[in-house]
């Protein structure tokens, strides 16, 4: 290993203190300084902080975004959600494939480019998008591959690339207290700080934090303020997020964490992008309002990584807020109010958007679900309580602090408070983020977004459920349909086998291999679909999927397993044409090719006659 | 009067197997006299008969390796009501099915042109009577549908027999402690 | 045929109510797994209380030396209706577990089945063969046949080390080696690296190579395996057919082996 390269690593390890738990952040500005983390760099760090070497391996192996192996100077990766596919992603990447003289997956031969997929990139409503070197970039066309194909055989920097490309709009089509949000920075703080709660109440009586003016009545007053507003979580399970806070500031422990839960992985969905792009002093004066309610010193906002372009933004508007004393010590003058957030970069795992496996990541490891209980508010980052928080909810506490429960709950339905932020992409004439009040119908949404001839919405993305042409009357609300916020539409020129086919090789892809049944399981049904796709499937394979499906759902560690059979069982339930159309033979299939199995032994011997060869049935 | 009960016609096969699982079932020693009572034999390395008609039950012993297994499996599957993997290399491919981590291109230029005493000029034979190779060795479920497995390797004579037992008597086989094993 | 559960839960509800008739304090830390009453320590698992009464319950990644783990999912059971991983899952008094019944262990085979077919296991080649949890649970589940198809995945053994062999294709990442390598040897020989199906052991070496490591045939790692990966060289096939652990006798009547020690190691963060 070059001592230079050495040196680089040194640097990078003494940034972060040598601390272990900032293994994520130690490896990806390794990788963006060194191309890719060698044997060699893997033992460097491992030293530097002090861990097993095979632990640091083990966490470098887990995260896509992660190369032990050198993957050339040009890394491009093709988002590949149903979105992208319906937008012809997989021609365009042939072409660039083409163009570049290399095979999807492989690293070109004088190792300047890869070409691959990559799960969805979040960026559905201006698709087909594509990472290079991590840095998105969108609405790709046949023009900007060859010129892009240009650039890279020319070995120009991406720094140079046209400023164009990286352009990520924000699409917002309808607006609402959120989008429309005028609070100044520190305004929702200043009220929740004002904000004096009952002092006979049970929670108030307990000191917030240890060794902080006893005074302090605000806190427990804006816990009341939170549940009252009745929010209930925006990543999909819908939790009560005061009831949340308030677990967590009654857990034993004198330090306690904020997560802002950014890693929005879900296929289909991009609202938190837009809301970090629109509204990030908003988000941050909620983690902010949470740290002041359950008295956390230290938040961190978890980013995906394919959202690495607004990292430099995010910590802009993080120290802007040190400045102003939104963030720091003392904040905005009030005693022992101490609370800062880092932002912490993913690295292309999926699962870590469960809030366990999230914190694992924070930590510096493998992103694997926790067993639970118990649960992060008790038992979190570090050992830690800890809540974990959507963007989106963060986003509706600064509001509430500033407005108050009773102005949130008479918004949206009486079980569903507040609004939801949809990310509607797929077959509509206006895709993008529609800010509604829950209760909001299908048919409604449907009808903002211009779209015509619907066959299928996919709500929540492909763990959600996929709703078909007579349930478009149903709402969005967590009475009715509750999502984490992915509209994905399809008309009928759609076939609704392959949206299900993709989301199949979405969760075997994202699968962390933790527990037996998501491992395999999740294989097993992508293997099962692509033999019913590639026209070799009977009622056998049929029967196959549900069985499988049925050890995922009762015996999966995590919601991963848990969901994986959802797109499958939904389409197979409200579409079953689109599986039965592709059974051309009633009874059992080969389960492989049996002619491609000779093909090596007829290269080998030269022979083509009939007995060289094996049809596929009797 | 009842009718007298028709014998169930049989008939086995060795496909990419050793004949381990034929001589287990051969060790049933002298119960095989009261078997004959109950079935008689079609193609089997018993008879020598070189084509199998129809049977009420085929045993197969050995995986897919080569294409001429795959007809004869396939044989099998027409005329015989139930089939069974008889045996470990049936059920998963066995003691063959190691060589599956290896490219078939290595394993016939070692075995037919680079190893150590072989005549000059020696190539890979390319005869049209001889079955080509499958990249991998494959159970034979993979291939055909089968009703029953019997693991072991071999299965047990006091295997085979329970499990003929059973089913000649009309019972779902159930062979249980001892006589269920993979080894 | 298995008694239904509206009437094992009705006979359990009905000695349980004369138990806590009888002993009040003792009897509420008593629950059902299929209507059979367990006594349990507070603090104790599903999975713990039963193999302490004697109750076998399949496992891969469990070892009563150690932390749960519930990776390979074995052991899971309905817990008052609910499917739930009985080795993690604290019991609490009153709970109806269902246990053996032909739904739960229908899907442990095909768990079973799952775990044949993603490495390669070939028994009658396997030094581990008559000793091993993998197998003995297939035979005391009846599982005649991977059923799916396999996936052959290539994994190279790691013979580097004098005394000790690594055979890949065996593994079924219950993570027991590097949960022993870690806490007991404090050497942390044994990782994971990749994610999903691609998952795999490593050892810490920047070579990759068993030899490379601090490994030795006395570690606590090196016994822990409940299948063929880790195996000492020239000792294979020491005991004859016949006389071999589960020849003996099927390892759901061998619930004892499993009990678990008391206290285990404590979560470290």
């Amino acid at each position: 290993m070059p001592e230079s390269s050495l040196e680089t690593v040194a640097v990078i390890l003494g940034n972060h203190g040598n601390n272990g738990t900032r293994l994520m952040q130690i490896l990806r500005e390794t990788q963006e300084a060194l191309g890719w983390l060698s044997p060699e760099t893997i033992t460097a760090i491992a030293k530097g902080v002090g861990w097993p070497r095979a632990k640091v391996e083990g966490t470098a192996g887990f995260y896509s975004f992660f190369h032990t192996r050198p993957m050339g100077r040009y890394r491009v990766l093709w988002s590949d959600n149903i979105t992208d596919r319906m937008l012809g992603n997989l021609d365009l990447m042939q072409t660039m494939c083409q163009k570049l003289w290399l095979e999807p997956g492989r690293v070109s031969e004088d190792g300047l480019v890869s070409v691959d997929t990559t799960s969805c990139t979040g960026m559905c409503d201006q698709g087909p998008a594509v990472l290079v070197n991590y840095r998105a970039i969108t609405r790709m066309t046949q023009e900007r591959v060859a010129r892009m194909a240009e650039l890279i055989q020319k070995q120009v920097p991406v720094a140079g690339w046209p400023t164009e490309w990286f352009q990520v709009e924000d699409n917002i089509r309808r607006a609402d207290i959120l989008l429309n949000n005028t609070t100044k920075p520190g305004e929702a703080l200043k009220a929740a700080l004002a904000r004096e709660g009952n002092q006979e109440s049970a929670a108030n009586a307990r000191s917030w934090r240890e060794g902080v003016n006893a005074a302090t009545r605000g806190p427990s007053a804006v816990l009341e303020e939170i549940k009252k507003s009745n929010l209930r979580g925006r990543g999909g399970a819908g939790f009560t997020t005061g009831i949340k806070w308030e677990a967590c500031r009654h857990a034993p422990g004198d330090e306690r964490y904020v997560v802002c839960n950014a890693d929005e992985g879900e296929p289909g969905t991009f609202k938190d992008r837009v809301l970090l792009t629109r509204q990030a002093d908003l988000v941050f004066e909620g983690m902010t309002i949470a740290a002041y309610a359950i008295g956390a010193r230290k938040g961190y906002l978890y980013l995906r990584g394919e959202y690495r372009y607004l990292l430099e933004r995010l910590n802009e508007v993080l120290a802007r807020r040190r400045d102003m004393n939104l963030l720091g010590t003392n904040i905005l003058g009030h005693s022992g109010f101490d609370f800062d957030i880092e932002v912490h970069l993913g690295a292309g795992a999926y699962v870590c958007g469960e809030e366990s496996a999230l914190i694992e990541s924070l930590e510096g490891k493998r992103g694997v679900p926790r067993n639970r209980p118990p649960y992060p508010v008790t038992v979190g980052f570090l050992g830690k309580p800890t809540v974990v928080n959507n963007v989106e909810t963060l986003a509706a506490a600064a509001l509430i602090a500033a407005k108050g429960g009773d102005w949130y709950r008479d918004i949206g339905t009486e079980r569903s408070a507040g609004t939801k932020l949809l990310s509607v992409s797929g077959d509509v004439a206006r895709p993008g983020i529609y800010e509604y009040p829950f209760g909001v119908t299908i048919a409604e949404v449907l009808a903002d977004a211009g779209a015509t001839d619907t066959q299928a919405v996919q709500i929540s993305g492909p763990s959600g459920v996929c709703v078909a042409d007579n349930e478009f009357g149903r709402s969005i609300a967590f009475e009715d349909i509750p999502t984490a916020g992915a509209f994905m539409v399809f008309d009928y020129s759609r076939d609704m086998f392959e949206v299900a086919r993709n989301f199949a090789h979405f969760f075997a892809h994202e699968s962390c291999g933790f527990c037996t049944p998501c491992r395999v399981g999740t294989t097993l049904l992508k293997n099962l679909m692509d033999k019913i796709g590639d026209g070799h499937g009977t009622q056998v394979e049929i029967s196959e999927i549900f069985q499988v499906s049925h050890v995922l759902q009762m015996a999966a560690h995590c919601g991963l397993g848990h969901t994986a059979p959802h797109p499958l069982l939904d389409t197979l339930e409200k579409f079953r044409p689109a599986y039965e159309r592709r059974l051309k033979y009633l009874n059992f299939r080969p389960a492989f090719d049996l002619d491609g199995a000779l093909a090596r032994a007829r290269q080998m011997t030269g022979r083509d006659d009939l007995a060289a060869h094996l049809g596929s049935s009797e | 009067m009842t009718a007298p009960i028709r014998k169930l016609r049989v008939a086995t096969t060795s496909l990419a197997g050793c004949f381990g699982c034929h001589m287990s079932f051969l060790d049933i020693d002298e119960r095989i006299l009261k078997l004959v009572e109950l079935v008689e034999f079609d193609r089997s390395p018993i008879t020598d008969i070189k084509q199998c008609g129809p049977c009420d039950l085929g045993l197969i012993e050995g995986g897919v390796c080569n294409a001429e297994n795959v007809h004869v499996l396939r044989e099998f599957r027409k005329q015989c009501k139930i089939l069974v993997a008889l045996g470990a290399c049936a059920v998963n491919g066995g003691l063959p099915a190691q060589r599956n981590r290896l490219d078939l291109r290595d394993i016939l230029e070692e075995v037919y042109v680079t190893e150590d005493g072989l005549a000059r000029g020696s190539k890979i034979p390319n005869d049209p009577e001889l079955p080509l190779l499958l990249d991998k060795v494959r159970p034979i479920h993979e291939v055909v549908r089968i009703d029953y497995f019997l693991p072991g390797c071999p299965p047990p004579a006091d295997a085979i027999w329970k499990f003929l037992t059973d089913l000649i008597a009309g019972r779902t086989p159930v062979l249980g402690h001892g006589l269920l094993h993979y080894d | 045929m298995k008694t239904s559960n509206s009437e094992v839960s009705a006979q359990a509800n009905a000695r349980g109510a004369r138990a806590k008739a009888a002993r009040p304090a003792e009897a509420n830390n008593v629950f059902t797994i299929d209507g059979r009453e367990i006594p349990f320590e507070p603090g104790q698992t599903v999975m713990q209380a039963a193999l302490t009464a004697g109750v076998f319950v399949p496992h891969l990644c469990y070892h009563p030396e150690f932390r749960p783990h519930g990776s390979c999912k074995l052991c899971t059971m309905k817990v008052n209706g609910r499917p739930t991983t009985s080795c993690t899952l604290p019991a609490a008094p009153g709970m109806e577990v269902e246990n053996n019944t032909t739904e739960i262990n229908d899907k442990r085979r095909l768990l079973i089945q799952m775990l044949l077919v993603e490495g390669n296991h070939f028994c009658p080649s396997c030094e581990k063969s008559g000793n091993c949890k993998l197998q003995a649970l297939g035979y005391a589940l009846g599982v005649m046949s991977p059923h799916f198809t396999l996936f052959y995945p290539v994994r190279p053994v790691d013979a580097s080390h004098p005394e000790m062999l690594l055979d890949f294709n065996r593994c079924i990442l219950c993570e027991l080696c590097i949960r022993a390598s870690a806490e007991v040897d404090k050497k942390n020989v044994f990782a994971l690296s990749g994610r999903g199906l691609k998952k795999h052991l490593i050892v810490n070496a920047e070579s990759g190579r068993l030899a490379d490591t601090d490994f030795a045939p006395t570690d606590k790692a090196a016994e822990v395996c409940p299948v063929g990966v880790i195996l000492r060289k020239r000792r294979g096939f020491a005991v004859p057919i016949g006389k071999r652990t589960y020849d003996l006798k099927p390892i759901n009547e061998q619930a004892d082996r499993f009990k678990p020690l008391t206290p285990l190691p404590k979560e470290e963060f």
